[in-house]
């Protein structure tokens, strides 16, 4: 497959593919933080730099819960994300809506500001360092697939993302709900005269987006550390997958995110030094040849 | 991304004539004295950081562009500034323009790249870019990784000044930062001033009217990105220190946050910012991550309630007790901001 790169030494088969497995689970967390964004920016056109906190959040959620109140990862895995979407639409009726008929640029500032509060909060009680959260019990172990081990969480990752990036682009784009949603990011007013309660749609979209990272971050809770600087590490490489993917279509935003975390990967085998910039290099190529982004309807 | 503020009649440009020279000569004796009166290395950390928002308003206020990477251009001159003067042995003078000159041809190629896209899209490109310069400092050998570069001599001006004098480098840097103040002041009011605040108001328009406005806005960068090096170079040798600290993405925020506080889109108004934002740092330094906490809620309440920031509320204030004399003008329909001079 790299017959491509002749007169680069191939490294050792099981070394690519274990780098190639580790571009796909951050690709995976990728591209389900950038399809929430996607999808918070579609129906409230702000850039929701509270994101990263809100997958911090979600980690969170699920170390507390098994720490203080015995609960496992599968119960977490559906309450975290519920408690998350719920402080998010707090928080929506109580700041974002006062910032939709402004500039965009207040709402990154609004959500900016409100991401330095979580986080602050966060590190204070928690301090910087990473708290173990261990994989569940069904889920430990590996399996040989012949040329590479797979461990069994990693791949229950990939498949639960998966999942969720086909479910919401279901929801969206094949449900009923799914066309008021499209239609209210075209025409608000419109939809509200036919009797549809838009700014209740907002809340729900909004609290859908945060739900994501959430659960997103109790995903990756057992593979990272659970930290309260997990979401700003990762939440402005989300922003250049976003960039290189453009806001328009879910199905960008998830496919940019998968093959970024491939690149990633791939760049770790090959040139281990740029592999923590790399996606930053191809956002500025991108910006060279394709400035609206691979799927952008408008700069 | 027209419509960071709204179109304004000229009668609003700022406070009286007169209040503006007394105010200024005010500032003026305060700065000359203040090293008796207040520590030395804080007030000067505030004018460098005063600069750097000065540097960052230029692009927020004026042409409407929020960069979000500003970070860089300060933390790479610092470096330079720091590596140049400790390893090579450069002259400290020497060493600021180097490092100021590298912030330059570094916001020409940012500049040239990010002004592609706008609005938010404008703010993510130059986060994504900045944090690629944060990873390369994290990674290079000359920046010392984690540690940075320490003890950096602030060496003799011109062979003259020992810089090692608290008092002698406070006037230094006052010096510094007044020659950039001067500049962004003189850009702000001048033809190609103009130009810029046309594209803040209506890019669409101003290009109609025969101007090229990727180039305005991207001289503007390249001019902001300058000024923010100098404040980066002259900030290494205040504190004989170029770290990981000055290119972090919580950099740009922090400038962000200056200048919203202050007033986006006054000229004095990221002064004001900066210095309300390094006292609170310098005294709530014990409180750890309250400090962030902080930040965040002056962020959320700017946003909120304060769009004016400090100065332009104290315009805005002026302007309504002038005109109330003679008689009120009708206020904007959507005042987001009130913009003045």
């Amino acid at each position: 497959m790299l017959s491509f790169l002749p007169h680069i030494a191939l490294p050792p088969t099981p070394a690519l593919f274990a780098q190639l497995l580790i571009g796909l689970i951050n690709g995976a967390f990728y591209a389900m933080l950038s399809l929430g964004l996607a999808v918070i920016f579609g129906m409230l056109n702000i850039i929701n730099f509270t994101h990263g906190a809100q997958y911090m959040l979600g980690a969170f959620c699920a170390w507390l819960a098994l720490n203080y109140l015995g609960i496992g990862y599968w119960p977490a895995l559906i309450l975290a994300p519920i408690v998350v979407a719920a402080a998010g639409m707090v928080l929506e009726r109580l700041f974002l809506r006062h910032v939709y008929k402004l500039d965009h640029l207040y709402g990154l500032l609004l959500t900016f500001g409100l991401a330095l509060i979580i986080e602050g909060l966060f590190r204070q009680y928690y301090g910087s360092s990473g708290q173990p959260y261990s994989i569940p019990d069904g889920l430990t172990g590996a399996r040989n697939l012949g040329f590479m081990f797979l461990p069994n969480y990693r791949a229950w990752v990939i498949v639960a993302s998966l999942a969720v990036c086909f479910g919401t682009w279901f929801l969206i784009e094949r449900t009923r709900l799914g066309a008021y949603l499209r239609a209210a990011t075209e025409n608000p007013t419109l939809v509200q005269a036919f009797g549809i309660n838009v700014p209740r749609m907002v809340t729900l979209t909004y609290g859908f987006g945060a739900g994501l990272a959430a659960l997103a971050g109790v995903l990756a809770a057992p593979i990272y550390q659970v930290s309260p600087l997990m979401g700003s590490d990762i939440i402005v490489v989300v922003f250049a997958v976003v960039v290189i993917g453009g806001m328009g279509s879910i199905v960008g935003a998830v496919l940019s995110g998968f093959v970024l975390g491939l690149v990633e990967g791939l760049t770790k085998v090959f040139y281990p030094e740029a592999s923590n910039t790399v996606i930053f290099v191809v956002m500025a190529v991108v910006l060279l040849v394709k400035p609206a982004g691979f799927f952008g309807r408008t700069a | 991304m027209a419509g960071t503020q709204p179109a304004r009649s000229p009668r609003q440009a700022g406070l009286p004539r007169h209040w503006r020279l007394i105010l200024g000569a005010l500032l003026l004796a305060a700065a000359v004295a203040g090293p008796f009166l207040f520590y030395p290395v804080f007030l000067m950390k505030a004018l460098c950081f005063a600069l750097f928002a000065c540097a960052f308003n230029l692009l927020i206020g004026y042409v409407g562009l929020l960069s979000f990477g500003h970070a860089a251009f300060m933390g790479t001159a610092s470096y330079i500034t720091a590596y140049t003067v400790k390893a090579w042995g450069f002259e400290p003078l020497v060493g600021i323009l180097a490092g100021t000159a590298v912030a330059a041809v570094l916001g020409t190629g940012f500049g040239w790249l990010a002004i592609r896209r706008q609005g938010i899209y404008f703010a993510m490109v130059t986060l994504a870019l900045a944090q690629m310069v944060y990873f390369v400092a994290l990674q290079a050998k000359f920046t010392g990784g984690e540690d940075g570069i320490q003890a950096v001599p602030r060496g003799r001006l011109l062979g003259l000044v020992d810089l090692g004098d608290p008092l002698a480098m406070y006037y230094f840097v006052l010096v510094v930062f007044l020659i950039g103040y001067a500049l962004v002041y003189r850009t702000i009011h001048s033809p190609f001033g103009q130009v810029l605040k046309a594209i803040r108001e209506n890019e669409p328009r101003a290009i109609s009217l025969g101007y090229r406005t990727d180039r305005y806005k991207l001289l503007a960068f390249i001019l902001s990105a300058t000024l923010a090096g100098l404040a980066g170079s002259t900030k290494s040798l205040v504190f004989q220190l170029a770290s990981l600290t000055d290119v972090q993405w919580q950099m740009s925020g922090e400038v962000v946050l200056m200048t919203l506080l202050g007033g986006l889109g006054t000229v004095f108004g990221p002064v004001v910012g900066a210095f309300i934002d390094v006292g609170m740092e310098n005294y709530l330094a014990q409180y750890g991550s309250w400090v962030t906490v902080i930040q965040g809620v002056i962020f959320v309440v700017c946003v909120l309630t304060f769009r004016r920031g400090v100065v332009g509320e104290i315009i805005h204030l002026a302007q309504r007790v002038t005109a109330g004399r003679t008689e009120a003008p009708p206020p904007a329909a959507v005042a987001q901001t009130a913009p003045g001079e």
